[in-house]
């Protein structure tokens, strides 16, 4: 590995010559502002957030496309750096509408953010913006083009990462917008729902279609592992009041920050009406509410009677590939070491 | 997997069989796609033409349950133009003589004829897997859910051996499992003859030591599987079935058979998070919480141990499947106490060495591969790398053998049933997903066109499908991705639920129910007959 020495921000580091310099700051700790960037894709440069003052050029260079070099003395929050993203996020703006206090992306929002940290407004101006178009078309999510600053990122990783390609600019120059072949809505196209767009979306363009308000602020994140194939991505369910309100992908993990339909959208079943509450018990063929207590009683006498007229291997059970390790121990450690039988199977053919 | 998922995208060569990886495992389909984008080759064999097809450099479109036979044709290819690795196979591998002899007796014409597809196709294949440098099989129940599953999977471990694929970065053999954690549930002995880490219930040393661990006698006699409960059931001789978080009454092959030994045990509990179609056969109902809440772990299909958390409460009196199992333990007399799942663990890891070196904080950021033998591994990314774990690679050569159940006059076509993308096996959880249902709400049945039209069926067309099991009514879906004599359900729905069809014919190993291949009839609904 050939390694340069480069500055930044008056900080000194040596870095793999391969890196650009926005992952050079990366590993100095240096955060620099980008909205079409992810580092799981090829660079795009669209955005320029990340422009940055380079030591002997008269321009300034964006820091995704740029590759550190030997000496390279890097000044990333100068006056003219910030005046230049200054005008950048003004130009987004203006074409955005002016509702963040409604918008549920707000708190989680890049622009926003950004807008927040180099004071930049909303202006009124009297001149054209874009036409508003909403695609509801799939159930799951919502495009809405007005608050789309056009960075790409859905679209790159619908084709590089989901490598689906469902959707691609479509139109051109100020009536461009996110679309699909023909433009006949989301639902309508080979789009997989998997919402990996969504989860990548800076700005509340791409928006999940939730059951609850939430805003992030007032959500819990709790990293998890999820519960449909054998895959075992990586998940953070996010928590308002209790309830699961939503999922986004762990990027640092086995799926690399992408999920799938269900494991993006399908967690109402957690919180769902239809779940069972308490025991039950069948007599004379209708099912009866009865305490655990009750429950436990009941396999008592069973276990007794059965242990006594027919012995151990008249018990079996079956564990569950839905189920925890430890939940998977501890049953056939029951049939085993209480029931001292070996009639114990799960669902590893199915 | 003998590999991780992570080294998918550099394999030089990816053979997907028996697995629709983009609808069954998506983000793996993802991350193949994404190799095939960064220049690698895909061979898919598969019945259906499925995503990945379309990505494939050669789709071989067999006959459901010809695998050995495309396999053995494959590696006479391999053989007969010595593309073998025979410095691997001399340093790390025994029989190769007997596999020679065998596959000598499946030119590709041959394999050509059973499988139905070109021979070129099979050379190319067997070319293309053989000139790599990397190769990677990737399978799952198409090619194991067979009378001759079992040896399938030999028959691809043959492939892999053969060209040193085994024990190798970037390749290998890897079954991707179908559920969250069927990888822990057998790792953690919840099958009859093994007891965590495939211990051995009749060795001797194995059983001594848990029953040291446990502090009590333990049977050495290996239990029933599913299939044989349910016989035992009807022979009376189980009398009490507990049901942990499975719905057998969708799920199972030949729904009749699975209802009524139901309805014929005696005791039946069923413990899950919704009053799935199995609970309404249960004489005792136990609501449990779901995974969001509660603590534990899950090992996914590349061996990683990972954390479960705690995300939100319980719900009403529901309780977590540990705290029931501990419950129930102790109002039998066993005394041991768990207060959260961690304890477990370190009981788990003490007596299963794939897991010794596993606990909690390790696992915390990431997970873990197994095997992790002691508190400084930091796991196994890919197996066999030193040396095969058995010693030597064993080449098991096996002869194609038909299916249990082939076509005849009456049922003339081959049902294969599979998963789809927009939902989950019995749809317990997935069923509940409004968004889910508006994209996939119902069953149907997958047709060929030209044999639709010769039956005058129509896309959308309800139609009746017989099998010598049981019948059902579905909607047809026309379509030009399968062959004109196959037929494919997703099993996943109630309505028109496919495995009223299927058939409870095992793989005498490892006892899996070909659920892959079964003779059905199909007709139009008469209008009069319309429900």
């Amino acid at each position: 590995m050939k390694t340069v020495k480069l500055t930044i921000d008056n900080k000194e580091i040596e870095v793999d010559s391969s890196l650009t310099v926005i992952q050079a700051a990366e590993l100095a700790g240096i955060d620099i502002p980008k909205l079409c960037y992810d580092e799981r894709l090829d660079i795009f440069g669209a955005c320029r957030m990340c422009i940055v003052e380079i030591e002997g050029n008269r321009k300034l260079q964006t820091a995704c496309s740029t590759k550190v070099r030997e000496g390279m003395v890097v000044h990333t929050k100068t006056d003219r750096v910030i005046e230049a993203r200054k005008d950048i996020l003004g130009l987004l703006l203006d074409n955005h509408p002016n509702d963040c206090l409604i918008c549920e992306k707000a708190g989680s929002c890049l622009l926003q953010d950004y807008a927040y940290e180099y004071g930049v407004k909303f202006r009124t101006h009297s001149g054209k913006t874009r036409d508003p178009y909403i695609d509801d078309t799939n159930p799951f999510y919502i495009y809405d083009a007005q608050k789309c600053i056009l960075c790409g990122l859905c679209v790159r990783v619908c084709s590089r990462l989901q490598v689906t390609g469902a959707i691609d600019f479509v139109n051109r120059g100020f009536d461009t917008i996110i679309g699909t072949p023909f433009n006949d809505g989301l639902i309508n196209s080979n789009c997989v729902s998997c919402g990996n767009c969504v989860s990548a979306c800076p700005t509340g363009a791409l928006m999940p279609k939730s059951k609850e308000k939430f805003r992030a602020w007032e959500v819990k994140k709790v990293k998890t592992t999820c519960a449909f194939c054998g895959v075992g991505c990586q998940i953070n369910l996010l928590v308002k009041d209790d309830k699961v309100v939503g999922v986004e992908p762990v990027k640092d993990a086995v799926n690399e920050g992408l999920l799938c339909v269900k494991g993006k959208f399908s967690f109402n079943f957690i919180n769902h009406p239809d779940r069972l509450n308490t025991p039950l018990l069948k007599e004379d063929g209708v099912f009866k509410e009865i305490s655990w207590d009750r429950a436990y009683e009941i396999i008592k006498e069973k276990v007794d009677k059965y242990m006594e007229e027919n012995g151990p291997d008249s018990f079996a059970g079956l564990s569950s590939a839905r189920c925890t390790n430890e939940e998977n121990y501890l049953f056939q450690k029951l049939f085993r070491a209480v029931l001292k039988t070996n009639n114990i199977d799960h669902c590893a053919r199915l | 997997m003998t590999n991780s998922i992570a080294e998918i995208k550099n394999n030089d060569t990816i053979f997907v069989i028996g697995s629709n990886t983009t609808e069954t495992h998506p983000v793996i389909g993802a991350f193949i796609k994404q190799a095939v984008k960064k220049g690698a080759k895909l061979i898919v064999a598969d019945p259906r033409e499925i995503e990945l097809s379309r990505f494939a450099d050669v789709h071989l479109q067999l006959k459901p349950g010809t695998n050995i036979a495309l396999i053995n044709g494959m590696m006479n290819v391999i053989i007969e133009n010595k593309l073998y690795d025979e410095e691997y196979i001399n340093k790390n591998c025994e029989n190769f003589e007997e596999l020679a002899r065998l596959v000598k007796n499946y030119p590709p014409e041959r394999s050509a004829e059973i499988c139905g597809v070109d021979k070129d196709l099979i050379i190319k294949a067997a070319l293309i897997y053989a000139n790599s440098p990397n190769a990677g099989i990737y399978y799952t129940m198409g090619v194991t859910q067979h009378s001759t599953g079992t040896h399938a999977v030999m028959s691809l471990s043959n492939l892999a051996l053969l060209c040193g694929n085994i024990g190798k970065e970037n390749a290998g053999i890897n079954p991707l499992r179908g559920q969250n954690n069927v990888q822990g549930a057998s790792d953690m002995g919840a099958t009859p003859a093994d007891l965590t880490g495939y211990q051995k219930i009749f060795h001797r040393e194995s059983l001594e030591k848990f029953e040291r661990a446990w502090s009590t006698k333990l049977s050495d006699r290996v239990g029933a599987t599913i299939t044989e409960m349910f016989k035992l059931i009807e022979e009376e001789k189980i009398k009490f079935l507990y049901i942990m978080g499975e719905n057998p009454v969708v799920s199972d092959p030949d729904t009749n058979h699975v209802i009524s030994a139901l309805k014929k045990v005696d005791f039946l509990i069923v413990q899950d998070i919704f009053f799935t179609e199995t609970c309404e056969y249960a004489d005792l109902v136990l609501p449990a919480v779901s995974f969001a809440q509660k603590d534990g772990t899950f090992t996914n299909t590349e061996r990683r141990v990972q954390r479960v958390r705690k995300a939100v409460k319980e719900n009403g009196l529901a309780k977590p499947d540990w705290q029931i199992i501990m419950e129930i333990m102790n109002t039998l007399g066993y005394e041991k106490k768990y207060t959260e799942p961690k304890e477990i663990m370190k009981e788990i890891s003490s007596l299963t060495p794939q897991y010794s070196g596993i606990n909690y904080e390790k696992i915390d950021a990431n997970g873990i591969q197994w095997p992790c033998k002691d508190k400084d591994d930091t796991g196994t990314k890919f197996l066999h790398k030193d040396k095969i774990s058995r010693g030597k690679g064993l080449f098991m050569p096996v002869e194609y053998v038909k299916s249990r159940e082939t076509p005849d006059d009456e049922y003339p076509f081959i049902l294969t049933t599979g998963r789809i993308l927009y939902h989950y096996h019995t749809r317990t959880m997935t069923g509940r997903e409004e968004g889910l249902n508006e994209i996939a709400g119902s069953s149907y049945i997958e047709i060929n066109d030209e044999t639709a039209n010769r039956l005058s069926i129509q896309n959308g067309d309800k139609v009746r499908v017989k099998s010598r099991r049981g019948e059902i009514i579905t909607r047809a879906k026309v379509v030009n991705t399968i062959d004109r004599d196959v037929l494919f359900m997703p099993f996943h729905f109630t309505d028109g639920q496919a495995n009223y069809l299927t058939n409870t014919f095992v793989d005498e190993i490892a006892k899996i129910p070909e659920l892959k291949v079964s003779a059905v009839s199909i007709e139009k609904l008469k209008e009069e007959d319309h429900v």
